[in-house]
């Protein structure tokens, strides 16, 4: 739902700016996970209808972390990939075929990308293009 | 007229918020403060939206509840507990995870198998785990599985079996091992062993041939992981890998992820790979704008020293 996906990405900038003036540092992505499984989880019986991903480095190392949640915050943690949406079941396949570990930043956007796009012109409620976010250490 | 216009205007405005929620959960969500428990702002609004939906025919595509289809099974042994689960989590009829644990920590001594909804059993097991922390604290003594019992069906019967979680909780305390199964509406057996979820049919089956009592460790071990190995092959909400925990009455306890890996396509895939067509080129994606930002900024921070008494 449009509307709670905006009212939940609100509502966690804000618990994401008091954890960050209350310790000083950024929120780790396991922990960020951690909090917004609880947060929808307090909405058990009345839930937003919501299922998102989270996707970050994580530690000194930077040790890539994903993992995706359903409505109610029960968290699917993989070392491969995550998927959701109305086309969910077409991304399940492409992402499927493509996927291969240790893949560098240019291909993995790449493959990603054209994961997306296969999936989504299977799709009439999703497409017209995407957006892709890279995470490396260095920007 | 400019007047009457603007009076019908408010009053339809007043009977949109009206409609929304009752003023006491309203005034709920406005209050700064976090409060515990349940928060049950929206629950007005996701009726009138589902309700809507259903008048209108449309066929919503309203997120699904991610499910543990699954099997979990445990039994006593003579020095201890064993609990088996399976590792498939079911999002309506695909699979939304392959290897989820769901085997979890309540206490040093007391684990526990969770099947339902996969939101519900987590949090159950977070909620009780918690409170015997807790409770260990304030009296200074190990936790006690009939007290995670005891939370876990109380807090299941206080909702009505809306938190769909069906349990088994094992573990080993002063007593002796103990084993305690736990249905979402807060009814729960004290049993020598037992099974829950979709595949319990299949994996007591196994159980009441094999079980008998005061069995060693291997005979333990052996049995609940054929029990979940028969969920796993004849119940489709279950599947992938089979997780073992032991509870020893000496305390010690071995949570093995993956004790069985019957389905591992890991060999398969390896071999599926190679071929080149499955390889994206550079380049294929055409790309209309790109931004970079450097984001990271790593500082040393020395952690302070605990204070010491």
């Amino acid at each position: 739902l449009a509307s709670d996906v905006m009212t939940v990405q609100q509502k966690l900038e804000l618990q994401t700016s008091m954890y960050k003036l209350q310790e000083h540092r950024d929120m780790k992505p396991s922990v960020f996970n951690n909090m917004l499984s609880s947060f929808l989880y307090a909405r058990r019986f009345g839930p937003y209808f919501v299922e998102p991903l989270v996707a970050g480095l994580e530690g000194p190392d930077n040790k890539p972390f994903i993992s995706g949640q359903d409505l109610l915050g029960a968290s699917v943690f993989t070392d491969d990939f995550v998927v959701c949406g109305t086309s969910e079941q077409e991304l399940f396949g492409t992402c499927e075929s493509f996927f291969k570990p240790n893949l560098e930043p240019d291909e993995l956007f790449e493959t990603i990308a054209q994961c997306m796009l296969a999936a989504v012109d299977r799709d009439c409620l999703a497409g017209w293009g995407g957006v892709v976010h890279i995470l490396t250490p260095e920007k | 007229k400019v007047l009457n216009v603007i009076f019908t205007v408010n009053l339809t405005h007043l009977k949109m918020i009206e409609d929304s929620a009752p003023l006491f959960i309203r005034e709920q969500a406005l209050n700064p403060k976090p409060q515990g428990g349940f928060n049950f702002e929206n629950w007005h609004r996701n009726e009138r939206l589902q309700n809507e939906f259903r008048a209108k025919g449309i066929s919503s595509n309203l997120p699904k509840v991610m499910l543990t289809g699954t099997t979990i099974c445990g039994c006593v042994y003579k020095d201890g507990v064993v609990l088996g689960a399976d590792t498939r989590a079911t999002g309506g009829s695909e699979v939304a995870d392959k290897n989820c644990e769901k085997i979890g920590y309540i206490a040093p001594n007391i684990y526990c198998g969770g099947a339902g909804t996969a939101g519900d059993t987590f949090q159950m097991k977070k909620l009780v785990s918690s409170q015997l922390d807790l409770l260990r604290l304030s009296t200074g003594t190990q936790s006690r599985v009939v007290t995670a019992n005891t939370i876990l069906k109380q807090q299941l019967f206080k909702h009505q079996g809306h938190i769909s979680a069906a349990l088994i909780v094992g573990g080993v305390d002063c007593t002796g091992p103990h084993l305690y199964n736990i249905y979402p509406h807060g009814s729960s057996n004290k049993v020598p062993f037992c099974t829950m979820g979709s595949g319990s049919l299949a994996a007591i089956s196994v159980m009441e041939s094999t079980y008998k009592p005061d069995m060693t460790e291997e005979e333990a071990v052996e049995m609940a992981k054929e029990a979940i190995l028969s969920g796993i092959f004849n119940d489709l909400g279950s599947g992938s890998n089979c997780d073992i925990t032991i509870i020893r009455c000496s305390g010690e306890v071995t949570r093995t992820r993956g004790f069985e890996k019957p389905n591992d396509t890991k060999l398969l895939r390896d071999k599926i790979r190679h071929p080149k067509e499955l390889v994206v080129p550079s380049g294929s994606t055409k790309v209309l704008e790109s931004s970079f930002l450097k984001y990271i900024d790593v500082q040393d921070v020395t952690a302070p020293e605990p204070m010491m008494i």
